[in-house]
């Protein structure tokens, strides 16, 4: 068996240090060591996007990262989205609009639309459907889940907007 | 996954050392996509795997005067987010923003689309048409093979045991030049190529003739080519219909597809050509500005 390593990664804001065997996947580290249990195993092979997690600002597929390659990343998972005392404008959003049913997807949709929506704030529908493409939900038909992206980055823009205000 | 060693060295001359005395198999990483899913389902052994991510070189992109040079293990989503790219190299930008979905472009390489030597590789008929050259290390040293050469069978290329692809350079764009890269799949995005074209085009100064072209295609052959009597029989010839349909019928002349439940023979011969006729005459619009 190859050695274990000590790794050392910034885990939703906070610096984690974890033993690792090479073979690891990051998905296994986040779930099985760590207790991160909300990043699924779907397909395993980059198809669903059901692991999505978000490194160093990137949405990616947990399952094909070697949880030795995390040394020094920062790492952020839906365990670390919802602020002290509410919910997330995406987590709100997908509730409102019942973007979920079995909800094995939903973790991986919100981390990956998190992402999307920090470097496109205001994106179209056609955007939204073609950068989502990286993860599949078998239950709504999408439909809910571009409505709830769709609300989620207004309720963002006007949460924005009123901490613009406040500052002025 | 099987159990395995891993080192993430920082310099080139570590990772060819390590490459190269592996006792077992030892596999290079660059994004892992494809990697880690073949050591997973076992279509790959590694006892060794050497990440590439830390090695400067591997990860340089740098466009001026002197053309583009792409390392390869730069992630898709930094090529498609270069202005530069975009403009100059657009075929390549089109290829890094279909490759597979957002959370694949974030991690997988070009590089590594080209190592892996399938036959469907999105950016290889893109690499053909910007006549890319491919920088490869090893155990005895440094050297260097015209991309259309690259590749020599499904997953099979030129690497010798302990080689990798350090980098892929690209000349200099002449003025009045445009490419552009685009693939047939039945759905819209995630989705692998049943015939891939990659094109790039030169016009004269009054943009209404070819004065050279270079065509790729994908997915219809044992490897990405290099369409040769496609490309030449646009040289000097007047920008219409005529002069592009006589490429493209070419270029379907030159395929050997497979059936498979992508597409029949038949199917891929002919979305060869319409292929060809739609991406040569987006590229002439781009180089038109």
């Amino acid at each position: 068996m190859a050695k274990k390593r000590i790794v050392t990664a910034t885990i939703n804001g906070r610096e984690e240090e974890f033993l690792c065997q090479p073979r690891q996947t990051l998905l296994e580290i986040l779930r099985n060591t760590l207790n991160l249990t909300g990043a699924k195993e779907g397909c395993s092979n980059g198809n669903c996007g059901a692991c999505s997690v978000i490194i160093d600002g990137r949405a990616v597929n947990s399952c094909m990262i070697l949880g030795v390659e995390a040394e020094g990343a920062n790492i952020e998972t839906i365990e670390g989205l919802a602020p002290g005392d509410g919910l997330d404008p995406l987590q709100q959003a997908f509730l409102e609009n019942a973007a979920l049913q079995c909800g094995i997807c939903t973790p991986g949709y919100i981390m990956s639309a998190k992402a999307f929506l920090d470097e496109n704030p205001n994106p179209t529908e056609e955007e939204i459907r073609f950068s989502m493409a990286g993860n599949l939900c078998r239950c709504t038909g999408y439909d809910k889940i571009v409505r709830a992206i769709q609300q989620a980055a207004e309720t963002r823009a006007e949460q924005s907007a009123s901490c613009a205000k406040e500052t002025v | 996954m099987r159990d395995f060693e891993y080192e993430a060295p920082t310099s080139l001359a570590d990772a060819v050392g390590l490459l190269a005395k592996s006792k077992g198999t030892a596999r290079p990483l660059a994004g892992g996509t494809d990697l880690i899913d073949h050591v997973r389902t076992g279509r790959l052994v590694a006892d060794l795997i050497v990440d590439l991510k830390k090695i400067p070189e591997l990860m340089v992109l740098e466009l001026n005067n002197a053309g583009l040079r792409l390392g390869a293990a730069v992630p898709c989503y930094k090529i498609y987010e270069h202005p530069g790219i975009l403009e100059q190299y657009s075929a390549i930008s089109d290829s890094s923003n279909i490759i597979g979905g957002m959370q694949v472009q974030n991690r997988a390489s070009v590089g590594g689309n080209l190592a892996n030597a399938g036959a469907a590789a999105d950016s290889t008929p893109a690499l053909i048409a910007l006549n890319a050259r491919v920088i490869i290390a090893g155990p005895s040293g440094t050297r260097e093979v015209a991309v259309d050469q690259f590749c020599t069978g499904p997953g099979q290329n030129v690497l010798e045991p302990g080689e990798i692809i350090v980098e892929l350079q690209f000349p200099p764009r002449p003025a009045h030049s445009g490419s552009h890269y685009r693939r047939f799949i039945p759905r819209n995005e995630m989705d692998i190529a049943v015939v891939g074209v990659g094109a790039s085009v030169v016009l004269d100064a009054s943009g209404e003739n070819f004065v050279s072209a270079r065509i790729g295609l994908g997915a219809v052959a044992a490897k990405p080519f290099y369409a040769q009597e496609a490309s030449e029989l646009l040289a000097g010839q007047p920008v219409n219909d005529e002069t592009i349909q006589k490429a493209a019928a070419a270029a379907r002349a030159v395929v050997h597809p497979i059936t498979d439940m992508r597409g029949t023979q038949e199917f891929r011969t002919h979305v060869t050509g319409v292929l060809t006729e739609r991406v040569i005459k987006k590229a002439v619009e781009r180089a038109r500005g």
